[in-house]
């Protein structure tokens, strides 16, 4: 059971109130036209699957039912930093989850 | 006196408290505080069980959970409990067990002793694999005799509840370590848990005799436990047993508070605790390991660590003289103790050569013969131990000088020393190191935060374990001893020095020729065993252990694991660290499946959601179909009726007359904002920028893959205001899908989403006489085509309740859909059939809506759709934009090329050769001419029914390239091994023009306009009050809020700081995350980022913001969502201990405050709790929701009381 701070409400949460969406940081082609079938192929179907450091997108469907990014360490499960749509991945940031 | 190993005096037991008992069907009497193991030690009984594979004698070895022989089974029915160790069964009036591994129904296992030494390792795999059918026989012979225990298959009355808890140190253990760890973890003010498997607090001090500070152990105990309890952030838990540490130190405890069993079924008989714990110390101890010799595992022979406990704790001596063996130090209290009661120490072997003159002095001082260099080889005995052959060892420790020797003695106490518990933080994937100088395993490492305390660390005194307590927490804190300030208490104990390292003692005869050496008591694994499997080639304990069995019992191997490891390593010639330790894996010790499900059973087993008109349902015999978590009505049948029947009629009715069906289940979400149409239009494939305020448009909304996710209608209310209409299926998922486009892709548009599937109840109103109905309804409605076309929408006043009518038709007949607030459903669905009743209304159920859209060709996403089908593929291209403007989701994938190819699977319809055969769904198609396996799957059949209205059977299918093939015939398998022919057919059976769709001539008379005379529409909030018991002395009151009004502002709203609030008085929109602020009984909660509920009693006078909403600023949507959420009122002084049972939020007066509202999950679905200003809370959950959550408080407050 994973313990999540959502950077919305300010707390830390039981896994089960949140959805994993999946890898974050994947960001849409802005003239799809323009792609090749394989390229668009591999925006929609590719995924780095890392061993170590993920960043995901989790959805506090429960709570405030707002998205936001997790490092994740898919070897140990720690959370590494948690951050807000269209931020960075930070340290400093949210250290008290 | 019956209890002949009783002694005089002494023990933790209560003597004037005497319980009668039986075991194996004879009676005993035992006391208070005795276990059952205890108490049949006292008893004199020293056979508990037969052992598994060779039906050996066996007694007790152990005093708690690393028991491997007395596995007993309670009470009988649906009460009994399997998989129990009688060492931790606390003994009961009445109690009755029986021994686990004494049934031998067809002498298997006695045949099993006889032939023991023809039946190696891996027997049966070995010998059952000739012929095929002989496994068959052998494994269900096998089954029979093995296993420890049954499961009783009645449904078990008890109740088992859960606990959420949050801290800062969880210390488990409550012996010496742990205990001072508690007393140092509070001083620092941390929120403290304590848990103890043990009845006691005070783990091995309970069984020592030493004294700290001069006094009995028992004095510092209790005197540590009150100092605790006085703490008020200190949670003791005894009898929890902390089985598994998970990731983000989350730790299960069992809590065993009644056993065996409760007397009235109203209290629980165990509780689950789930602890959130920022730390932990593991004070878990260490469990002593016995020598492994010849026969040891004759009834007689125990643990010294036991035969102290049972001394001191229990005032039972297991017999009369005592040879004690070992390689330690420790195990010398077992034997001088046993001796200053009066009992007959016939001699102590230690291996080791220089003992420590403080041994020498106690032995001399009591006239013990010590023989050193001297181990214990063999033991001898029929039914029981009778002597024992100890022998001179050499100086390399393998090998023995001499001839044995015999000893008289009826007990032997064997040690080899002790093995920490680093189960728990192995659980979280720690690795053991064996530590040659401990003679032990230890931790290598443990995760941050976690530290470890006491004898798990190899701390072989009570000195440095009391010392190591302090430490621990100075660790997590960064403080040192002294500003911990703990007072080391003075304790004469005999100094530890270094033990000998040796498992197994040596024999004059090889181990696979002498008597059999065990290892594994539970499982009859010996260490013959284990050097053949390393002969046939097994390397790792890993192997070993599953070829052999060693430590697959419900033990789990906590006497065995080491010696076998040992065992490998010395036939393997490597050394203990090379072979290392098995994975421990939760639970540390058997768990109940009563505790993990909880409540969860039954009625609560998953939640149920409830239309606002289920009771009329529920009162007309409706048969239910399950969708998600909806109880929706399956079809109404009259009496006598059959399914088909009952469809049949319900069919006929809406295509002739008028039908009726509950749709409140359809998911509706709310959108508005100023970008609501740009948003709705990029995510449907059809455009919806262009539709017309009070029209409707069917939309497909499509994954970016270009596959379809859900269809449904969407309307328009206003140029910035939209309701989408999702399957009932995907109203959560089509929910979050919008949520991350629009928060991920496109956060720039001015976009707000409300969930008002709850608010709304829906009725679908389906045939040519519908109109008629709804004139009766709604006598001013003008319903002609050109007033009240065909997809578009009116908002009508019924009787002072704002509706809203679509005329929309998932039938192919004229309908509407008519929607109220969910607290007027029932009464707008009763005053429907009222009007309706010279029509012959009919209400149908979800298998007429398949069938009569099945008729039409209407699609069911996720039924005729599985996320693999794209808009053409469906025969619905119509329903995709040909223009490139709109970049909406999916459009990119709708080029690539392999959605062009011709043979995809494409949307038909299939009519049967025979009219009356159904097919099956789900059947697969094939060619005529290819039908032999394997054959080349031309299709699937997603749908079939039989049509009423056609008089003859109809399905829907997925056919390769089917399209271009109608006409064709394919064959469908069925089961036996018949086909079945079908035609493939447009998708459209019924009526292709669409004009049943369309308004006649309306024929009505006048008189139904009369009957449209008011009968006011109720608000109805009925509670189920049947059945349960309503108690005086209530420990919490609930009160549902009938008369609530409950709307949702949305943002943004930059600047905005307050709203208007009731009357004159302006209320604060509480921007800190999870709190509330009010003014006159109304409440504004943060649910999200610009997002809040409001809600407050109705109030006859003074308009508020939840009636009107006209008086906010512009920038504030308001979403009238009364109908979407039922409010319970909490109260009373167990409401946060009702919360924690469902919540794992942390409801602790330091986080949760007065002002505080936490969206979170209770009773398994979504609650909002609302703090008030009386300590109690205001629990707001989905309507739908309400009466699982209603049942599911009832159940939960029965230990409380509960009113109502």
């Amino acid at each position: 059971m994973l313990r999540i701070y959502c950077p919305y409400c300010e707390s830390v949460r039981d896994e089960d109130e949140f959805h994993c969406v999946g890898e974050a940081h994947i960001k849409r082609p802005e003239r799809p036209d323009e792609l090749s079938d394989q390229a668009w192929g591999e925006y929609l179907h590719f995924r780095t699957n890392p061993r170590g450091e993920h960043r995901e997108i989790w959805h506090h469907v429960v709570g405030c039912r707002q998205h936001f990014n997790v490092v994740r360490d898919t070897e140990t499960y720690e959370i590494k930093s948690v951050y807000r749509v269209g931020e960075e991945p930070s340290s400093a940031a949210d250290s008290d989850a | 006196m019956s209890q002949v190993r009783r002694l005089e005096k002494g023990g933790r037991i209560d003597r004037s408290t005497r319980f009668e008992f039986s075991f194996n069907g004879t009676s005993y009497t035992g006391f208070k505080g005795d276990t059952l193991a205890s108490a049949l030690l006292a008893n004199g009984v020293s056979e508990v069980g037969r052992s598994f594979k060779y039906y050996r004698r066996r007694g007790i070895v152990g005093s708690g959970v690393e028991e491997p022989n007395a596995i007993v089974q309670l009470g009988s029915g649906s009460l009994s409990t399997p998989n129990l160790r009688a060492s931790e069964v606390e003994l009961s009036a009445g109690l009755s067990a029986r021994s686990a591994t004494t049934t031998d129904r067809f002498g298997l296992r006695r045949l099993g002793s006889l032939f023991s030494s023809l039946m190696p390792v891996g027997f049966y795999y070995k010998t059952l694999m000739r012929p095929k059918a002989l496994w068959e026989l052998g494994e269900k012979l096998m089954r029979e005799a093995a296993g420890l225990g049954n499961l009783s298959r009645g449904r078990d009355p008890d109740i088992y509840d859960k606990y959420h808890h949050h801290c800062d140190v969880l210390i488990v253990g409550a012996g010496a370590a742990g205990l001072n760890a508690a007393l140092a973890a509070a001083k620092t003010g941390s929120r403290v848990i304590v848990a103890d498997e043990q009845t006691e607090f005070g783990g091995w001090l309970l069984s020592s005799s030493v004294t700290i500070d001069g006094t009995s152990a028992t004095t510092w105990i209790e005197r540590v436990v009150t100092s605790l309890r006085a703490h008020p952030h200190v949670i003791l838990l005894s009898r929890t047993t902390i089985f598994g540490l998970y990731d983000h130190n989350l730790a299960m405890g069992c809590e065993r508070l009644v056993y065996p069993k409760s007397a009235d079924f109203q209290s629980p008989r165990e509780r689950l605790h789930q602890i959130r714990a920022k730390q932990v110390v593991l004070a878990t101890g260490a469990i002593e390991r016995p020598l492994t010799f010849a026969n040891n595992d004759l009834p007689g022979i125990m643990l010294p660590s036991a035969v102290l406990t049972y001394l001191n704790r229990y005032a039972v001596a297991p017999g009369n003289d005592l040879v004690l063996a070992t390689t330690n130090d420790q195990a010398y209290e077992a034997a001088f103790r046993w001796h200053d009661l009066g009992k007959r120490v016939v001699a102590i072997c230690d291996s080791r050569s220089d003992l420590q003159p403080a041994l020498i002095k106690g032995c001399e001082e009591r006239n013990i013969k010590i023989l050193n260099e001297h181990i214990v080889t063999e033991a001898r005995g029929k039914k029981h131990l009778n002597r024992v052959l100890i022998a001179r060892l050499s100086a390399d420790k393998r090998s023995l000088i001499g001839k044995p020797h015999v000893l008289r003695c009826d007990l032997i106490a064997t040690s080899s020393g002790w093995n920490p518990v680093i189960h728990l933080n192995a659980h979280t994937r720690t690795m053991a190191r064996w530590d040659e100088d401990e003679g032990s395993f230890l931790l290598d490492s443990t995760s941050p935060d976690v530290v470890t305390a006491g004898a798990v660390n190899g701390a072989r005194t009570l000195a440095a374990c009391i010392r190591e307590g302090v430490t621990a927490i100075g660790r997590l804190h960064a403080l040192t001893e002294r500003d911990l300030d703990i007072p080391t208490p003075n304790i004469e104990e005999i100094e530890s020095t270094r033990p000998d390292v040796i498992f197994k003692a040596p024999h004059v005869r090889t181990e696979s020729r002498a008597p059999k050496q065990f290892v594994d008591f539970q499982l009859d694994v010996t260490a013959a065993d284990i050097q053949l499997a390393a002969r046939e080639g097994y390397r790792t304990i890993e192997h070993v252990k599953r070829y052999t069995a060693l430590g697959f019992g419900n033990d789990q191997g906590k006497l065995s694991n080491v010696n076998g490891i040992a065992v490998l390593a010395g036939s393997l010639g490597k050394s203990m660290s090379e072979i290392g330790t098995t994975v421990f894996r939760p639970p540390y010790t058997p768990v109940t499946f009563g505790s993990i499900a909880g409540r969860s059973v039954g009625d609560l087993f998953d939640p149920e959601r409830h239309t606002p008109m289920h009771q009329w349902h529920v009162e007309h015999g409706a048969e239910w179909e399950n969708v998600g978590q909806w109880k929706r009505p399956w079809f109404y049948p009259c009496t006598d009726e059959s399914m088909q029947e009952a469809v049949n009629r319900e069919v006929l009715a809406a295509r002739s007359s008028v039908g009726v069906l509950d749709a409140s289940t359809l998911g509706k979400i709310d959108v508005r904002g100023k970008d609501a149409a740009i948003f709705v239009d990029r995510i449907y494939s059809n455009a919806f920028a262009n539709l017309r305020v009070g029209r409707c448009r069917y939309g497909l909304m499509l994954r970016d893959t270009g596959m379809i996710f859900d269809d449904g209608v969407t309307a328009r209310f206003a140029e910035d205001h939209f309701l989408i209409h999702t399957t009932t299926g995907h109203a959560e998922s089509v929910l979050s899908w919008l949520e991350l486009w629009h928060q991920t892709e496109w956060p720039d548009l001015d976009v707000r989403l409300t969930s008002v599937t709850d608010h709304w109840a829906t009725v679908a109103v389906v045939g040519p006489e519908s109109r008629n109905v709804l004139r009766g309804l709604c006598p001013d409605l003008q319903l002609a085509d050109e007033r009240f076309p065909f997809m578009s929408l009116q908002v009508v006043d019924i009787e002072g309740v704002e509706a809203r009518i679509f005329r929309i038709s998932f039938s192919g007949e004229l309908s509407y859909e008519i929607n109220v607030p969910s607290q007027y459903g029932l009464s707008l669905w009763e005053r429907i059939f009222e009007i309706g009743k010279p029509y012959g209304i009919t209400p149908y159920g979800t298998e007429t809506m398949h069938v009569l859209r099945a008729e039409k060709g209407f699609i069911i996403a996720g039924q005729d759709t599985d996320g693999s089908m794209t808009a053409a593929d469906m025969d619905l291209a119509w329903c995709v934009r040909k223009s490139d403007d709109v970049e909406f989701v999916g459009r990119r994938s709708l080029a690539l090329r392999d959605y062009q190819r011709l043979d995809r699977m494409q949307f038909v319809g299939l009519e049967t050769v025979d009219p009356k055969t159904v097919l099956p769904e789900g059947g697969q198609l094939l060619d005529a001419q290819n039908k032999t396996v394997p054959a080349s799957m031309q299709g699937y059949v997603t749908s079939s029914y039989f049509s009423a209205t056609l008089g003859r059977s109809i399905a829907l299918a997925m056919v390769s390239g089917g399209h271009r093939r109608f006409g064709e015939t394919l064959h469908c398998a069925i089961r036996d091994g018949r086909f079945i022919e079908a035609k493939i057919v447009s998708s459209t059976f019924y009526d292709p023009e669409n004009s049943a769709q369309k308004v006649g001539t309306l024929s009505g008379t006048n008189d139904e306009r009369s009957r449209a005379a008011s009968r006011v529409l109720s608000q109805v909030a009925a509670l189920e009050t049947n059945g349960i018991p309503v108690r005086e002395d209530v420990g919490i009151s609930l009160r549902l809020w009938g008369d609530s009004r409950i709307v949702t502002l949305l943002g943004p709203i930059d600047g905005i700081e307050q709203i208007p609030g009731s009357l004159s008085s302006d209320v604060a929109l509480p921007k800190e995350p999870c709190t509330w602020s009010s003014v006159d009984g109304m409440k504004v909660c943060w649910l999200g980022p610009n997002r809040w509920l409001v809600f407050e009693r109705s109030r006859d006078e003074g308009a508020s913001v939840s009636d009107k909403g006209s008086r906010l600023p512009s920038e504030i949507s308001f979403v009238d969502t009364t109908g979407n959420y039922s409010v319970f009122s909490l109260s009373g002084s167990s409401v946060k201990r009702l919360l924690q049972k469902s919540c794992a939020y942390d409801f602790h007066e330091s986080v949760f405050h007065t002002n505080s509202c936490v969206l979170t999950t209770f009773a398994k679905t979504q609650g909002l709790v609302v703090a008030n200003e009386n300590d109690g809370v205001e629990l707001i959950v989905r309507r739908s929701y309400s009466d699982y959550v209603y049942r599911w408080i009832v159940d939960a407050t029965r230990e409380f009381g509960l009113a109502i």
